[in-house]
């Protein structure tokens, strides 16, 4: 198993717009890789019969019919908005876009 | 840089083309949540703590939106996947609250099919589909403090969510081959068909104009003769058929100039302009784009039982292709005439027309003729014309009546286009009436044969084709209200030459 490298949490950072220090590089794979390390143990236990799983219930096809349900208000919605402006959520500028 | 000529390009390159269209259903409700999809509402009125992404919410799947995208599938003759999954598509942009888009990566709900799509000179290309997805809209954001609300230079912006979590299905063509000179005909035939096809579905109005359909168009080229792929660009959200087409154009033409300067083409999404039919720089698709898909774990798998694909597949409309077939032998018409048809936008009106008490090859007559020229002339589409079906039909009908002749149908129809009003009330205003009455007619043919002594002896004497100058000016004195016919017969009866 390789462990997380330095990059790849660098890459990670940048996609999450996060800004980390060149310490907390190295931190962090180090924590992630025990993280990951930790889960991957999962793989050694489950044998060949043991099918990967995206979700813990046995189920499909759960659906509910086209019918509409009461919204919140624009109030309510908009409550736990750090910021709003006519009547829509208020986001900081969009940077790398055009 | 100077553009490469069309024609040019094609000399050198073979266009290979994607195109990948983003369907809005007309569901009520969002793909997720029960939220209300109705258009217009109240910014953010029409959110809920799923489709805000609001912690301990839980998405739960629509079944109209599960329905719908493999009744697209079936008519787009693919596979439908016995067992599928949703994935999220991560990504940093507001335009999702989740930070996520739920979508379907590599295990989508319909693949393999194709869609045959006609061609203006009547020939059929095959377009092969390589996949029809399930996934959900993002929401409306306007940029503020920057020139005409673009993100450049604004200084911040606001989001409505009420189009969040609309139910979207995403199809996928495989590399469209071998369309060379046709291509942009052939995107826009594409986009056209599968517009037709998705109305005949009833799955969304799939209105372009009102973001409902959409299409992205991947174009590359490759020098001719060879096989391998060029660098793509991918002209984002073009809006209209025409501009698929103009979009498609323009990228062949741009991709070959900088190619044969020796350049390469950057791997980027374009924008599309409407103005001046060119594509600019959108973002360019570096490493950094990285979506980091996974299962959905918050949605169970959809796994569509058999039986229930062949009830849907059993209870597909007629799909248009198998409906113009009908028509054409309903109508009776030629491939020619019926292609002709089909390339004024004349299915539709001819159709209602025909509903309006009109006979076939009547309502023809005027859509094709002269409604088709107006619509040419003025550059508007054949169904915006400001007269109704209804109308024709009456026009048809005061003719079927004996009540106007063509040219006078014509005139009535010029008046109607004119906004003069109803069929009816341009004949009383314009007094407009064939003369039928017979002692009118009978006084009228004559007074001209009378005036025309020499041509009313000749057509007494066996020379009958002599009678056209006659009918002709009975036809001015009665200002074109006769009928024409039937002068005629008068005419001959009175000189005995019937």
């Amino acid at each position: 198993m390789p462990g997380i490298t330095r990059e790849e949490v660098a890459h990670l950072a940048r996609l999450s717009r996060l800004e980390l220090q060149a310490e907390e590089l190295d931190h962090l794979a180090e924590q992630l890789d025990v993280i990951i390390g930790a889960v991957a143990r999962v793989s050694e236990v489950a044998g060949q019969d043991v099918p990967p799983t995206s979700h813990p219930l046995p189920l499909t096809n759960v659906m509910r019919p086209d019918e509409v349900r009461p919204s919140l208000t624009s109030e309510q919605a908009l409550s736990g908005a750090p910021a709003a402006e006519e009547q829509r959520f208020r986001v900081p500028q969009i940077l790398g876009e055009d | 840089m100077n553009l490469v000529s069309y024609e040019d390009a094609l000399a050198s390159y073979d266009p290979v083309m994607g195109l990948e269209v983003h369907v809005e259903l007309g569901t009520k409700t969002k793909m997720f949540c029960g939220c209300s999809t109705e258009l217009g509402a109240e910014p953010n009125s029409q959110v809920c703590p799923t489709c805000l992404g609001l912690p301990g919410s839980l998405p739960v799947v629509n079944a109209v939106g599960v329905e719908s995208a493999i009744r697209i599938g079936l008519a787009l003759n693919c596979e439908i996947a016995e067992w599928c999954r949703f994935a999220r598509k991560n990504y940093f942009y507001p335009d999702m609250p989740k930070n996520f888009q739920t979508s379907q990566y590599d295990e989508p709900i319909a693949y393999n099919g194709y869609l045959d799509v006609q061609l203006e000179d009547g020939s059929t290309f095959r377009v092969e589909i390589e996949r029809a997805h399930m996934e959900e809209d993002t929401g409306k954001s306007s940029h503020v403090g920057g020139a005409t609300g673009r993100i450049h230079g604004a200084t911040h912006s606001l989001l409505d969510y009420n189009r969040a979590g609309i139910p979207l299905i995403e199809i996928v063509t495989k590399p469209i081959e071998g369309a060379g000179e046709r291509a942009p005909e052939v995107a826009r035939a594409y986009v056209a068909e599968l517009r037709e096809l998705i109305r005949a579905l009833g799955v969304s109005e799939a209105r372009m104009d009102k973001g409902q359909m959409r299409c992205d168009v991947n174009l590359s080229l490759r020098p001719n003769g060879t096989e391998t792929f060029g660098t793509r660009s991918e002209t984002k959200n073009v809006n209209s058929l025409r501009s698929v087409e103009r979009a498609a154009r323009f990228e062949i033409q741009r991709h070959a100039t900088v190619l044969g300067a020796g350049e390469k083409i950057i791997q980027e999404t374009r924008h599309f302009h409407e103005d001046n039919g060119t594509t600019t720089s959108g973002r360019i698709k570096d490493n950094a784009e990285d979506y980091r898909y996974f299962p959905e774990p918050d949605l169970v798998p959809v796994a569509p039982s058999r039986e229930w694909v062949e009830e849907l597949r059993a209870s597909l409309p007629e799909l248009p292709r198998v409906r113009r077939a009908r028509l054409q032998a309903e109508w009776g018409l030629s491939d020619k005439d019926m292609q002709a048809v089909l390339n004024a936008g004349a299915v539709e009106p001819i159709l209602e027309t025909i509903a309006a008490g009109a006979p076939a090859d009547q309502a023809r007559k005027w859509w094709l003729g002269e409604l088709a020229r107006r619509a040419n002339e003025t550059g508007t589409e054949l169904a915006e014309q400001p007269i109704t079906p209804a109308q024709v039909a009456r026009v048809c009908a005061l003719v079927a009546e004996g009540k106007l002749n063509d040219k006078l149908a014509r005139q009535v129809i010029e008046a109607v286009l004119a906004g003069e009003g109803e069929p009816d009330e341009v004949v009383a205003a314009r007094g407009l009436a064939v003369v039928s009455d017979d002692s009118a007619l009978g006084a009228a043919v004559d007074q001209v044969i009378g005036e025309n002594p020499d041509v009313a002896e000749k057509i007494r004497g066996g020379k009958v084709q002599a009678v056209g100058a006659l009918v002709g000016a009975v036809m001015k004195a009665t200002r074109g209200q006769a009928d024409a016919a039937k002068v005629k017969d008068l005419i001959l009866e009175k000189l005995g030459a019937a």
